[in-house]
């Protein structure tokens, strides 16, 4: 295990979130480096956004203490605090799972939003700026070019004018990024920026997260199931699974720890010497040898079958999500009891129809 | 005490019919998402159509209880057709072209609808309230107390008796619907999702057709004895007592049949009581009151299921 | 709470009908007619020797049922036909749509300061039709007053997103704050000598309790989103109008307020006194320079109730107001107190009613809780959506068809011929009201401006088509 990083910039201690009945994280501890990115991985329902939703103040924890410390020496209990507040005052700021632009407003308006508490300070709170102040119209302008920066960032300068909404997929999750830097976070929240792009565009995603990280000296916390993002620009990875830390460390110290496989794969106590033996049948399942051409994770072995049945699984979720609704979270409330049991015998049957598929 | 008791009485009857109305919200509400703004207008055609018929049959009450009653069955009947033809219409004319639409869309069209069925009334039939002399007479005393300021007497009349155990025949009857029958099924899958549930084979249209002829029906049912009840009605009446049956459907717990009736007898104790023991002239506002108060601070409703923001 | 999936879209029959379908069809609608016509319009209830006898009219009810089915007939006929000739219609991306929404924006700017010319013109224009100039300006005044409602609503519903229908208690709040301040306490404050001056005074008064009051209803219903946010704040307006009624002491209860003085030309008053309006500059006093005056009072009001919008929209407020319609969630993340963005809102819109509520009661002289009902705020919500939400140009031309409605039956006087004894053609006017709500939402959903001009731009200005544009969810 590595050590924690000095003088951290976010820490969670003991956080615990309950749902009525369900404990979507038990007993949380982890930190952030001041300048570091620190990955949040696990395996789908494992409470990765719901951290961040405690982190951001969308939740307010049941339990625990969440510490952001400035580099000036101001320290933020964010539990307490409200969401916007968290944003303003203590600069975090996240992007969301399922993008959550403005799609009606166009690209550089979006970015003038995220500006809004400075500029509603220099527009003296509406009325300087009704009487067309003159430090209204500075700041407006730096603004302007503000949002112009980030749009050549993000090569997006020639789509400025048109609204957010239409931009493919990829330019929407980049935007989405842009508008949070444009808040002057000192942590950077990124819910799965890599979900639904191709393999150039996570590449591109990997520059912008690392160039943010350099030019900007700021912290990212990062939950992402793209392996290639997450091991080739972590400094840290923390791995959830159940709402619990399972292991944290150096992303090889992570890629090598049993524990983790054990999570992805679904494997009981008294079966760990028959993961060999899952491995072989996965992979088998999901034709190994395209994943392995490809290339594109610098991993072992050992880790393709991690990653393969990770993404397997989360199909397999994204389709139940899809059968039953999601809209209420009653669906997810009947998981926690029969969690723990259940699951071990839904991952054998997953495992045998992993089999089936693959030998048919 | 017995002023008390009486009131208890008069406000269950009255939240009984709140009830009946709000089922027609609650479900439409569960089904589709939009507050079915002519609902209450609806209600009100149910009682125009009852007193229309009343009089058509001459139903004055002289002809023998069994009479009587066999009378207002048919009578009501005839306001269950005619209301779920109204339903029916407006659903297929204002809301089924715009379902999945401009979400204000929907509302606005049904806020027209609900001014279309009042005028429509209030043309057809005159604007002044339609007074009939009671047709259910009688009652039993159910208790007496005599004081130095004469006595009083607590009264359980017997429309009162009619229209608690009608209501009780009817959610008992549309709660096995609802639990038991195919159709009460394919109604809870189109709640859950409307689009997985005709994937599944569920004809969505017919199913959201029958919700709207059900709770016409009801609705029906309520404006006969809401008007035999009061004894007189209006084309305006539908308006308040919509909106009253809405509370009642939100207090209860949207799409729950059991949280609507028991909404409405909340509702209908709330503004009884308050009309007793306070001011009559505010009574609908104590009734809006609840109705925020309700919708701020458990907008989940007491039988309703609660729901965690969505980040 | 469980809204339809968005996507949902039914399609609608499009398949060519054989003859026996049709007749079937025609059947179900003769059966409907006959249910919801027959007994409401055949048989009427009417007083008679002590109790309800009815009055049988089966000519009406059949004439009217054989209508609608002619209607039904004709409508079957005409899809078919519709059909053949053009098949399925292309659907509309969203890039066509915003590619459309670039010549709406061009149309815009070159109708609006038609508009305006015209606007500022009206009195002139008037006064060449000397029997109707009187009429023509009144219709002006409503539809202006109906206007600046529109606009002021739209602050609200259209910017913020935010579905008000309870709006028209500030109009009653501006309005009352009026009346009682003008006829009870400035006599007793000041003496008679401010009455002349009274509404000039008033006018931001009365703004200022309306914004208070906006924020008052505001507050607790902050956490409610959608239709439930509208049947609160109709609740809300409806408390208000029952508090209006039955607080006989301090508002006249159904007798309302009387007595309101009228405004006066900067302290001229419009009479035939040596010191009136006319006296002081020579001209003969009529009756109609009062309406005139009163007509650039709320063409005045109107369009400060624009600018301010319009400035408002480009403000780092006004583009909250809009990210928090398209996403509030989003809105929280990136820093900006959601509550207070709300609370501004409705302020600013209750405001604007405010001012309109106070032109309103020195228009009539007279007010009563009638005028403050859920109908009024109905009408203008509808104005709002028509318009096409967030469009000021829209709701413009919306309110001139709504105002245009209510008066079309004032003119129907060939009605009366077709119409029974005694039946004024003005009863069906919101008749009429309500099937037009119902037909234009039918017509065009999003209402007529559907296009939304960005606030701040790079190199083009680019309309954003109204598919992407977020429907608020508060």
């Amino acid at each position: 295990m590595s050590t924690f990083p000095l003088n951290p910039l976010l820490r969670v201690e003991h956080l615990t979130m309950r749902f009525g009945g369900l404990v979507a994280i038990n007993d949380l501890s982890f930190q952030a480096g001041r300048n570091d990115i620190t990955a949040l991985i696990g395996p789908n329902g494992a409470g990765k956004t719901t951290v961040f939703n405690c982190i951001t103040g969308f939740y307010k924890p049941t339990e625990g203490m969440i510490t952001l410390s400035h580099d000036d020496g101001g320290d933020f209990m964010l539990e307490r605090m409200d969401d916007f507040r968290i944003a303003r005052t203590a600069k975090v700021a996240r992007t969301f799972q399922n993008i959550r632009l403005f799609s009606g407003m166009t690209v550089l308006e979006n970015l003038m939003v995220a500006q809004h508490n400075t500029l509603m300070k220099a527009s003296g709170f509406t009325l300087g700026g009704i009487f067309n102040a003159p430090g209204y119209k500075a700041a407006h302008r730096d603004a302007v070019d503000k949002a112009r920066h980030w749009l050549e960032t993000i090569s997006l300068i020639d789509r400025a004018d048109d609204p957010a909404g239409e931009l493919p997929y990829g330019d929407q999750r980049r935007l989405e990024i842009a508008r949070a830097m444009c808040t002057n976070p000192r942590l950077l929240c990124l819910d799965e920026p890599a979900a639904g792009l191709n393999p150039r565009e996570s590449d591109l995603l990997n520059r912008l997260l690392l160039s943010i990280k350099n030019d900007h000296k700021i912290a990212i916390l990062l939950i992402e199931h793209d392996m290639s993002v997450v091991m080739g620009i972590s400094d840290h990875i923390v791995v959830l699974d159940y709402g619990q830390k399972i292991a944290q460390g150096t992303p090889d110290e992570v890629r090598n720890n049993h524990a983790v496989i054990r999570a992805y794969l679904g494997v009981e106590e008294s079966e760990e010497d028959t993961v060999a033996e899952v491995e072989a049948i996965v992979e088998e399942a999901v034709h190994q040898p395209i994943e392995r051409e490809q290339g594109a994770a610098p991993l072992g072995n050992e880790d393709l079958p991690v990653m393969t049945t990770g993404a397997v699984r989360s199909t397999a979720r994204t389709a139940a999500k899809t059968a039953t609704p999601a809209r209420k979270p009653a669906a997810r409330k009947t998981k926690p009891v029969a969690k723990k049991s259940a699951r071990p015998v839904a991952r054998k049957a997953a495992r045998k129809t992993a089999k089936k598929g693959g030998r048919t | 005490m017995e002023y008390f008791l009486q009131q208890l009485i008069n406000g269950i009857t009255l939240g009984s019919i709140y009830g009946l109305i709000a089922i027609g919200y609650t479900m439409v509400y569960g089904i589709i998402g939009m507050i079915n703004f002519a609902h209450g207008d609806v209600f009100m055609v149910g009682g125009f159509v009852s007193v229309i018929a009343l009089i058509m049959f001459g139903i004055t009450g002289g002809g023998g209880v069994f009479i009587t009653l066999l009378a207002l069955i048919l009578v009501v009947l005839i306001a269950m057709i005619i209301a779920a033809a109204f339903n029916w219409t407006i659903e297929r004319l204002a809301y089924r072209p715009l379902r999945g639409s401009f979400r204000l869309a929907p509302l606005i069209s049904a806020i027209g609808m609900s001014i279309v069925l009042q005028e429509f009334v209030r043309v057809a039939q005159g604007g002044r309230p339609k007074p009939l002399q009671p047709i259910v007479t009688g009652g039993m005393e159910i208790m007496k107390r005599t004081s130095e300021n004469g006595e009083f007497v607590v009264r359980l009349s017997n429309m009162q008796i009619i229209i608690v155990i009608t209501t009780l025949i009817l959610m008992a009857i549309f709660t096995a619907i609802i639990t038991r029958t195919s159709l009460g099924r394919a109604q809870r899958a189109c709640e859950q999702d409307m689009k997985m549930a005709s994937l599944l084979g569920i004809d969505v249209d017919k199913t959201i057709s029958i919700t709207f002829i059900i709770g016409a029906a009801l609705a029906a049912v309520a404006g006969l004895m809401f008007f035999l009840y009061y004894g007189v009605t209006d084309f305006y009446v539908g308006f308040l007592a919509g909106i009253k049956a809405f509370t009642a459907a939100v207090l209860g717990g949207i799409g729950s049949l059991p949280g609507a009736m028991l909404g409405g007898i909340i509702i209908g104790l709330i503004e009884t009581f308050w009309s007793a023991y306070f001011t009559v002239e505010y009574k609908d506002v104590a009734a809006f009151a609840m109705l925020a108060a309700v919708l701020i601070f458990m907008p989940q409703g007491i039988l309703g299921r609660p729901e965690v923001e969505k980040v | 709470m469980a809204g339809p999936a968005k996507d949902t879209k039914i399609t609608q029959e499009q398949v060519a009908l054989t003859p026996a379908e049709m007749a079937k069809d025609l059947l179900v609608t003769f059966l409907l007619a006959l249910a919801i016509l027959g007994p409401l319009v055949g048989l009427r209830t009417t007083s008679g020797s002590g109790t309800l006898i009815l009055e049988y009219r089966p000519l009406w009810a059949f004439g009217m049922v054989a209508a609608v089915v002619a209607v039904r007939l004709l409508s079957l006929l005409y899809g078919m036909g519709k059909m053949a000739a053009q098949g399925r219609a292309a659907p509309q991306t969203a890039a066509l749509a915003t590619a459309k929404a670039k010549t709406a924006i061009d149309w815009g700017k070159f109708l609006a300061p038609t508009l305006l010319v015209l606007a500022v013109a009206l009195p002139f224009i008037a006064m060449l039709f000397p029997q109707m100039e009187r009429r023509i300006v009144d219709l002006g005044i409503l539809v202006l007053t109906y206007v600046m409602l529109g606009w002021g609503l739209n602050v609200v519903v259209g910017l913020a997103g935010l579905l008000d229908l309870g709006y028209v208690a500030f109009y009653a709040v501006g309005a009352y704050s009026y009346g009682l301040l003008a006829t009870r306490y400035f006599p007793a404050w000041f003496g008679e000598g401010i009455l002349p001056w009274a509404f000039f005074v008033t006018l931001p008064i009365a703004g200022i309790l309306a914004a208070l009051w906006g924020m008052i209803l505001g507050f607790p219903v902050l956490r409610l989103r959608g239709d439930y946010l509208a049947i609160v704040t109709l609740a809300f307006g409806e408390i208000i109008r029952i508090v209006l009624i039955n607080w006989m002491d301090f508002t006249g209860g159904p007798n309302g307020v009387s007595g309101i003085p009228r405004p006066s030309f900067f302290g001229l008053p419009f009479d035939d006194s040596p010191g009136g309006f006319a006296a002081t500059f020579g001209l003969s006093p009529k009756p109609i320079q009062r309406i005139v005056f009163l007509y650039y009072v709320i063409l005045v009001l109107a369009l400060i109730t624009n600018y301010v919008t319009m400035k408002l929209r480009k403000l780092p407020i006004g583009r909250a107001w809009e990210a928090l319609r398209e996403d509030e969630i989003a809105c929280r993340s990136l820093g900006i107190n959601t509550t207070n963005t709300k609370l501004t809102a409705f302020a600013i819109g209750a405001m604007f009613a405010g001012f309109a509520g106070s032109f309103f009661a020195t228009r009539q002289g007279f007010i009563s809780p009638e005028s403050f009902n859920f109908l009024e705020s109905a009408t203008i919500l509808a104005i709002v959506v028509l318009g096409g939400l967030g469009s000021q140009i829209g709701v413009v031309a919306a309110a001139v068809v709504i105002v245009g409605f209510f008066e079309v039956f004032r003119e129907m006087n060939f009605l009366k011929a077709i119409l029974p004894e005694g039946f004024d053609p003005v009863q069906l006017r919101m008749l009429a009201v309500g099937l037009a709500m119902v037909l234009i939402m039918r017509w065009k959903p999003r209402g007529l401006v559907t296009s939304r001009d960005p606030t701040v731009y790079l190199k083009e200005k680019k309309a954003v088509s109204a598919d992407l544009v977020g429907e608020g969810h508060g």
